[in-house]
C-alpha cells in the first residue's frame, strides 16, 4: 500500500532538511520526498481502498499539518531480554515499545542467555525479529565468549550473521590487554566496539553514585572515576589501536571531557548518552527506590549539566535509551539487592524533547542524535529520509502534554523512574518498512 | 510538630502520656523534629522508672503484638526491645534470618505481608540492606521501627545516646561531641550526628581518611583525621566498634597500627576534659577502639546507654503503638 504524509515540518538532519513537505511512501520504500506532492501519485500507485489498514481513515493520506516528521529513531543501545530473560522482555514486546517511543530501528545488546556470542544466538534474535518485531532489530555481538572477559568471541562469524558491533555490555572487559586486541581486531574486520566503561575493583560492592546523597542513605558509593578511568584507558587504547571505539553511556563531567579532548586529537572515538544522565541527579535515590538503580548510577548536578554541555557541543554524538528491563523479582527488593538498570524506550524522545524546549539543543541537533548519528557510529544506512530507501518515519507531536503512566508502557517491564512526570512531545505514530506500528490514540 | 507540652518527668505514666506522636514510624533521625525528640526523650525519661521497681511491669500495651524481624546478629538491640515490649506487657516475637524463611529464599515484601496478616501491632527491623525499613514501611499500615538498616541509620541508639547525655550533663545544645572511627560504616554515626546536631550541639567526626564518608562534612560536622585534635575539645567522645574485616578492604593496614592512631586509652585520655563522657554503642573491642581501662573507668557511660535503652524503646513503643489509645486505656 502506499503512504502520503502531507503538510509536515520534514526535519531530516542528514540532509540538513527542515521544511513544510510531503512524502510519499510505496510498499516498504520512500519514492518521494518534495513540496505538494498530488494526491493523484498515491492513486496511481496503489488504490487506497484497497488498504487493509484499518488505522488509516483517509486511505493512505496522512494530514500532518501540526507534526514533525523525521527519519525513524534509531536506538543505539537497548537490552531486548531475548533469549533468556522472556519474562522482562521480549523481541516482540521490546520492538512494541520502541514503536510506542517513535524508534524504528533497535541495536540490542549481547548480555543474554546464552549470550549472543555465537552465529546460533545471533541467527535466532534476528529471526525472532523477522517474525516478531515490529521494528527492525540489529544485534551487538559479544566481544568476550559469556562475556566473561576472557577470551574473544568468534567475532568474524558473529558479523556474518548479522552483529553489528560488539560489545560486552553490563560489564568492562578488565583485561586491558585483551580488550586491545578485541580493539584490533576488530578494526580488522571493520566492525567498531562499544565498552561499557566501568573499573569494577573501583565500583567494588556499590550501588549508587557516591556523594552526600550515598553518605546519608548509608549506601556504598561508585566514585565517578570509576566509569573515567576506563574512558581514558579505551580512549588510549583506541588511539594505540587505531579502531573505531564507541564509549556508551557515557554518565559523568570526566568521561565527557576526556571524549572532548580525544575526538580534538583526531582519535576515532563516539559516544552516547541515555535520557536519565541528563534527566536526574542522584538525588532521585532519596527514599530508596531500586527504580532509581542502575549503572552507571544516576550521577550529581554538575555531571548532569556537562553532559547536556557534552550533546550541545557533539562531544556526546547519540542518545541511547540503555533500555533495561526488569521485572518485579529483580526489583521489588532491597536497594542493595535490586538489579540494575530502567526502561528508557517510551520516555527516550519526550526526555530528549525537553532539552529541546528548555533551549539545550535545536530540534535538528536533538533529532540527529537519536537517528542519523547513532545509525553513523554502527556503520548503517538508517536515521535519514532518502528516496529508495526503507520508509522508516516517526511523527511527532511536540506540544503533546502527558503524564507518564508506567501501567500503559508497551514493555514487559515497568521499572521506569520517571512515573507521574508531566512530559511534552511524544511519538504520535511509526512506520517501519512502509508499515504503520504505532499510532497514538 | 507535636508541640512539647510534657515535659519532666510524670510519676505516673499511664495515667498521664505527655504527647501523641503524628508519625506512623520511626525509620531516622534525619527525617524528625527536634520537638519529637524532645517528645521521645521526655516520654523516656517517663518510661525508666519503672525498670527499677520491683515489679518491671506497666499493662500499657497489653493485648499488643510486637515483632522483632532481625535479618542481622543482634543480642543488645533485640534483647532491649524485647525488654523493653515486655515491661509494657506487649506479646513479643522474635524473629532471625537464621531460624525463618529467609533461609528458604523469600523475600522481604512477602515476609511482610505474611507478617502483616498475622495481625501484629508493630514491627521493629533490623537488616543489612540500607532502606529495609523504609520498603517495608511502604508496604505495612502497621508502625515499624528502624533497628539498624546497613550503614544508614540506628535511630534508637542515637536516641538513648541523647538520652544517656542529656541525662548526665543536663542538656545537649552547644555541647561538643566527637564520634571517632569507622564513620563510612557507621549507621550510629550517621544517626547520631543527625540527632546531636538537631538538638543544638556541635560534632565533630575523627577517623582514618578512608573511612570518610564523601562530603559528610555537608551533614554539619567538622572532620578531624586525628583524635589528638577531638579529645581536648570533646564533652562527649563516643568511640565506635571496627570491624576487622575492613582491614581486608584496604581501610587500614592492621588493627594494631589502627589502635595506635585511634584507639581511646588512658594516654590520650589524659588531654580530656574533666567530666567527660565516654561512650560507645557496643560490641567493644577492648583493647583496639577502647582500652578496658577507659571502658570500665570513671567517665564511661556505656552501660548507663543499655539501661536507658530500655526506657528509650519503651518511649517509642508506647508513643507508636499504645499513644493514639488513650481512651481504650483509660477504660480498662
Amino acid at each position: 500500500m502506499s503512504l502520503l504524509f502531507r503538510n509536515a515540518r520534514v526535519i531530516d538532519p542528514a540532509n540538513e532538511i527542515d521544511g513544510r513537505m510531503d512524502v510519499l511512501v510505496e510498499g516498504d520504500k520512500i519514492v518521494e520526498i518534495g513540496p505538494a506532492i498530488p494526491e493523484s501519485r498515491i492513486k496511481l500507485s496503489s488504490p487506497a481502498t484497497d488498504s487493509k489498514d484499518s488505522f488509516l481513515p483517509g486511505g493512505g493520506i496522512i494530514d500532518c499539518a501540526g507534526k514533525i516528521l523525521v527519519p525513524g529513531l534509531f536506538d543505539l543501545h537497548c537490552h531486548l531480554r531475548e533469549p533468556g530473560f522472556e519474562y522482562k522482555e521480549t523481541i516482540e514486546s521490546g520492538s512494541r515499545a520502541g514503536a510506542a517511543g517513535g524508534f524504528t530501528s533497535l541495536v540490542c545488546m549481547a548480555n543474554t542467555f546464552p549470550v549472543n556470542d555465537c552465529r546460533a544466538v545471533t541467527e535466532y534474535i534476528l529471526r525472532q525479529a523477522r517474525e516478531r518485531a515490529c521494528t527492525h532489530v540489529f544485534p551487538v555481538g559479544a566481544v568476550t565468549k559469556g562475556l566473561k572477559g576472557e577470551s574473544l568471541a568468534e567475532m568474524a562469524e558473529l558479523k556474518d550473521a548479522g552483529a553489528v558491533a560488539f560489545s560486552d555490555d553490563g560489564k568492562p572487559v578488565m583485561n586491558t590487554s585483551l580488550f586491545r586486541r578485541a580493539l584490533e581486531y576488530a578494526r580488522g574486520i571493520g566492525m567498531a566496539i562499544i565498552s561499557h566503561c566501568e573499573d569494577l575493583n573501583l565500583t567494588g560492592q556499590g550501588v549508587m553514585n557516591e556523594g552526600f546523597v550515598s553518605t546519608t542513605l548509608g549506601l556504598r558509593g561508585i566514585p565517578n572515576a570509576a566509569e573515567e578511568i576506563m574512558v581514558l584507558r579505551d580512549i588510549a587504547l583506541a588511539e594505540l589501536t587505531g579502531a573505531s571505539l564507541h564509549v556508551a553511556h557515557v554518565s559523568t563531567a570526566g568521561s565527557v571531557r576526556a571524549v572532548r579532548e580525544a575526538k580534538r586529537r583526531g582519535i576515532k572515538v563516539t559516544a552516547e548518552t541515555a535520557p536519565h544522565y541528563f534527566s536526574l541527579t542522584d538525588e532521585a535515590v532519596l527514599g530508596f527506590d531500586p527504580n532509581t538503580k542502575m549503572n552507571p548510577p544516576l550521577r550529581k548536578a554538575e555531571d548532569v549539566l556537562a553532559v547536556i554541555e557534552g550533546l550541545k557541543d557533539g562531544t556526546l554524538d547519540a542518545i541511547a535509551t540503555d533500555h533495561a528491563p526488569q521485572s518485579a523479582v529483580e526489583k521489588d527488593v532491597e536497594f542493595d539487592y535490586a538489579a540494575n538498570g530502567i526502561i528508557g524506550l517510551e520516555t527516550a524522545l519526550p526526555l530528549t524533547l525537553k532539552l529541546v524546549h528548555d533551549g539545550h539543543l535545536t530540534l535538528m541537533e536533538a533529532i540527529a542524535k537519536l537517528t542519523v548519528h547513532p545509525a553513523r557510529i554502527l556503520g548503517l544506512e538508517k536515521g535519514k529520509l532518502k528516496v529508495g530507501a526503507d520508509a522508516d518515519i516517526t511523527l511527532i507531536d511536540l506540544e503533546r502534554e502527558y503524564t507518564v503512566e508506567v501501567g500503559q508502557f508497551k514493555s514487559r517491564s515497568r521499572n521506569s523512574p520517571f512515573q507521574g512526570w508531566k512530559l511534552k512531545g511524544a511519538a504520535v505514530m511509526t512506520v517501519v518498512s512502509g508499515k504503520v506500528v504505532f499510532r497514538a490514540a | 510538630m507535636a508541640e512539647n507540652q510534657g515535659r519532666g518527668t510524670p510519676r505516673e505514666v499511664s495515667q498521664k502520656p505527655p504527647q501523641r506522636w503524628a508519625g506512623k514510624d520511626i525509620l531516622g533521625i534525619q527525617e524528625i523534629s527536634v520537638a519529637e525528640i524532645e517528645l521521645i526523650l521526655d516520654t523516656a525519661a517517663s518510661f525508666k522508672e519503672v525498670s527499677t521497681r520491683e515489679i518491671k511491669k506497666v499493662p500499657t500495651l497489653r493485648g499488643k503484638t510486637v515483632i522483632n524481624l532481625f535479618y542481622e546478629a543482634s543480642t543488645r538491640t533485640r534483647t532491649s526491645f524485647e525488654i523493653a515490649a515486655k515491661r509494657l506487657s506487649a506479646d513479643t516475637i522474635n524473629i532471625s534470618a537464621s531460624s525463618s524463611s529467609v533461609v528458604k529464599g523469600e523475600t522481604l515484601i512477602d515476609t511482610a505481608k505474611n507478617l502483616e496478616a498475622m495481625k501484629p501491632d508493630c514491627i521493629v527491623i533490623r537488616h543489612s540492606a540500607a532502606g529495609a525499613p523504609h520498603l517495608l514501611a511502604r508496604l505495612m499500615d502497621v508502625p515499624v521501627i528502624n533497628a539498624g538498616d546497613g550503614a544508614h541509620e540506628h535511630p534508637t541508639q542515637a536516641l538513648l545516646d541523647l538520652f544517656t547525655v542529656r541525662e548526665k550533663i543536663g542538656r545537649l545544645a552547644s555541647l561538643k561531641v566527637a564520634i571517632v572511627g569507622d564513620i563510612l560504616h557507621s549507621r550510629v554515626a550517621r544517626s547520631n550526628i543527625w540527632g546531636f546536631i538537631k538538638m543544638g550541639a556541635e560534632v565533630h567526626v575523627a577517623g582514618p581518611r578512608t573511612m570518610k564518608p564523601a562530603e559528610v562534612e555537608r551533614m554539619g560536622v567538622h572532620w578531624h583525621t586525628s583524635l589528638s585534635e577531638v579529645i581536648p575539645i570533646a564533652d562527649v567522645i563516643m568511640m565506635l566498634r571496627i570491624q576487622l574485616e575492613r582491614q581486608e578492604g584496604g581501610f587500614f593496614p592492621t588493627l594494631r597500627e589502627y589502635s595506635r592512631l585511634f584507639g581511646l586509652n588512658m594516654e590520650v585520655m589524659m588531654a580530656a576534659k574533666p567530666g567527660v563522657l565516654i561512650m560507645h554503642p557496643g560490641p567493644m573491642n577492648r583493647g583496639v577502639e577502647i582500652s578496658p581501662e577507659v571502658a570500665d573507668g570513671p567517665f564511661s557511660v556505656i552501660l548507663d546507654q543499655v539501661t536507658n535503652g530500655v526506657a528509650v524503646r519503651m518511649a517509642l513503643l508506647y508513643l507508636l503503638v499504645g499513644g493514639e489509645k488513650e481512651s481504650e486505656r483509660s477504660s480498662l
